[in-house]
């Protein structure tokens, strides 16, 4: 195996499982299409972005794009709550009004320059260990993107690891969790934050399907298999590890994209997963146990 | 009808609570004493939830404020727990009996603190209250409605509080249950915590409950069970609906039959 192949496995593993570690909350407030929503609303932002700063750099264009992140899902709450819309028609309406007021800030102000989603945001992952970070001397380090991937996960582990109790009793109790005294809007938009973060950064690097997919296939299959959130996390990790290793080797086998490779074997893996149980009739144990 | 209860837990006054500007609650103006078994009863949409709700400061008021020991809520937060409805959650959720019950405990701890061994501990504790603690690593999901609810009421025990505001905790749970988590709340109001539970079957009401508040978006009675359950009131509650009110007439009689036996 090539170090080209290492880095590109490792990053897509590292960006996969963040996107898992937050995406498995999202599921189970049921609030899996956001990274979707996220993904198209961000395009005013990295508009905006450029045309303040004048540049394509990601300095600029993540928290541009991270930005236009949050206010996405504080619309998808302040739709829901308040003009009492469900939710997936809140998160409809919001990103495609969102997604389209890009489309006409491109068109308007933007319009000679190379500037739209596919370039600046719906990075190649195949590219990752093109661009590196050099030392003054110019020797190479590594990756950007991986070391981009590792700070994320840092920061995705310890939100996860510190806020566990509070994202557990908000997300499986929200009333409770408000009489016991635990800020349920503040650790919504702090989740909210993360994801909005975490995909912009990650599609800069590795493209959009595969953030939108990583964010729910992994945690839907760790769910499948488990009753307890704790190990539901762990298998997002292994899943999350397993689908980019796959990914890559069915990519390289088939010489077709990376990104498309491992949502594919994401997916398999989820049917894969599905259907032994079905054979195996291991149903979770439904059957009740009354107390006499 | 309104009793006023000496050195009250719970006041409201003037409570007005309005979902989406349709009022809910009209103006609700009462107190509930210390140390006593409260059912809150009216009708389907009377508001009852809504008034527990409001008193932990889980709706907007529209008018009106809420006083705790009196206090605001914020001040004596700790002293107080919320049993909402069962079927508010999913019982799909990944979690284990005892991960649900430790959330009881979690308000007492900060960011980077986690459960203790006391804190495991009084959460055993009350599992074994409610019988449940052989079931402590079952996962939620595999229990029944009435062990859903046990492991509710064992989550509120966790919590230690001197108040206690419960949703329909008797909301369909079988018969064993029933005797189990009445028994429950007896042992804490004869310790002296207030018990304070949103309930609709009016057979088992008058004999659950010390003080009954009778609700229909307004205040139509608060006070002890004796002097405030009579068919005068319940009909005034449950407004002109006929089946109803043959069946209140029944109960009221039957209850007067029933209380003449028992004393």
């Amino acid at each position: 195996m090539t170090m080209d192949a290492v880095y590109i496995i490792l990053t897509a593993t590292l960006f996969s499982i963040s996107c898992g570690l937050l995406g498995a909350f999202l599921l189970l407030r049921r609030m899996a299409m956001v990274g979707d929503a996220i993904a198209h609303a961000v395009l005013p932002g990295i508009v905006i972005a450029f045309l303040i700063s004048g540049s394509r750099e990601s300095v600029w264009m993540i928290p541009g794009a991270a930005s236009l992140g949050v206010l996405t899902t504080f619309l998808i709450e302040f739709f829901h709550r308040r003009a009492g819309l469900q939710t997936d028609a809140a998160i409809g309406v919001t990103f495609t009004a969102l997604f389209a007021v890009g489309i006409i800030l491109i068109s308007v102000f933007a319009g000679q320059i190379d500037l739209d989603q596919d370039c600046v945001l719906y990075g190649e992952i195949a590219y990752v260990p093109l661009d590196v970070w050099m030392t003054a001397s110019g020797e190479v380090i590594g990756p950007k993107a991986l070391f981009i991937a590792l700070g994320l996960l840092v920061l995705n582990v310890l939100f996860v690891v510190l806020g566990y109790r509070q994202l557990l009793v908000s997300t499986f109790d929200p009333a409770f969790a408000a009489a016991s005294g635990i800020s349920v809007v503040l650790w919504n938009y702090l989740l909210m934050g993360a994801v909005s973060f975490t995909t912009v950064a990650a599609f800069n690097s590795v493209g959009a399907i595969l953030v939108v997919a990583l964010l729910v296939v992994p945690p839907a299959t760790a769910y499948l298999l488990t009753h307890s959130l704790k190990r539901m996390l762990g298998l997002t990790v292994l899943f999350a590890f397993l689908s980019s290793a796959c990914g890559y080797v069915l990519a390289v086998a088939l010489d077709g994209s990376i990104a498309g490779a491992i949502v594919t074997c994401a997916g398999g893996l989820f049917v894969l997963v599905w259907v032994t149980q079905l054979l195996l009739r291991r149903k979770p144990a439904k059957e009740l146990h009354p107390l006499t | 009808m309104k009793f006023t209860a000496e050195n009250p837990v719970v006041e409201f006054h003037d409570l007005t609570v309005a979902y989406h500007r349709k009022p809910a609650l009209w103006n609700v103006d009462l107190t509930l004493p210390a140390g006593a078994l409260i059912g809150i009863i009216g009708p389907n949409g009377a508001g009852k939830s809504t008034l527990i709700k409001a008193a932990m400061g889980l709706l907007p008021l529209s008018s009106g404020y809420v006083r705790l020991f009196g206090a605001e809520l914020d001040a004596v937060r700790r002293r107080v727990s919320y049993v909402p409805q069962r079927e508010s959650v999913d019982w799909d959720f990944p979690a284990s009996v005892m991960d649900v019950v430790l959330m009881g405990r979690y308000a007492g701890l900060g960011l980077l603190k986690r459960p203790s061994a006391q804190d495991r501990e009084i959460a055993l504790n009350s599992l074994e209250k409610v019988g449940m603690a052989g079931f402590r690593n079952r996962q939620i999901a595999q229990l029944s409605g009435g062990q859903q609810q046990r492991v509710f009421l064992a989550r509120a025990l966790a919590q230690e509080a001197d108040l206690y505001f419960m949703d329909e905790p008797f909301a369909g749970v079988d018969a064993a249950t029933e005797a189990a988590i009445l028994e429950i709340l007896q042992e804490l109001t004869s310790s002296g915590k207030t018990v304070i539970v949103v309930h609709h079957d009016l057979q088992s009401a008058a004999s659950f409950f010390h003080w009954v508040v009778l609700l229909n978006m307004r205040l139509v009675a608060s006070g002890p069970v004796d002097e405030v359950f009579t068919a005068a009131l319940l009909q005034e509650t449950y407004g002109g609906r006929l089946t109803v009110l043959a069946e209140v007439g029944e109960l009221v009689r039957k209850r007067q039959i029933s209380g003449r036996e028992k004393y």
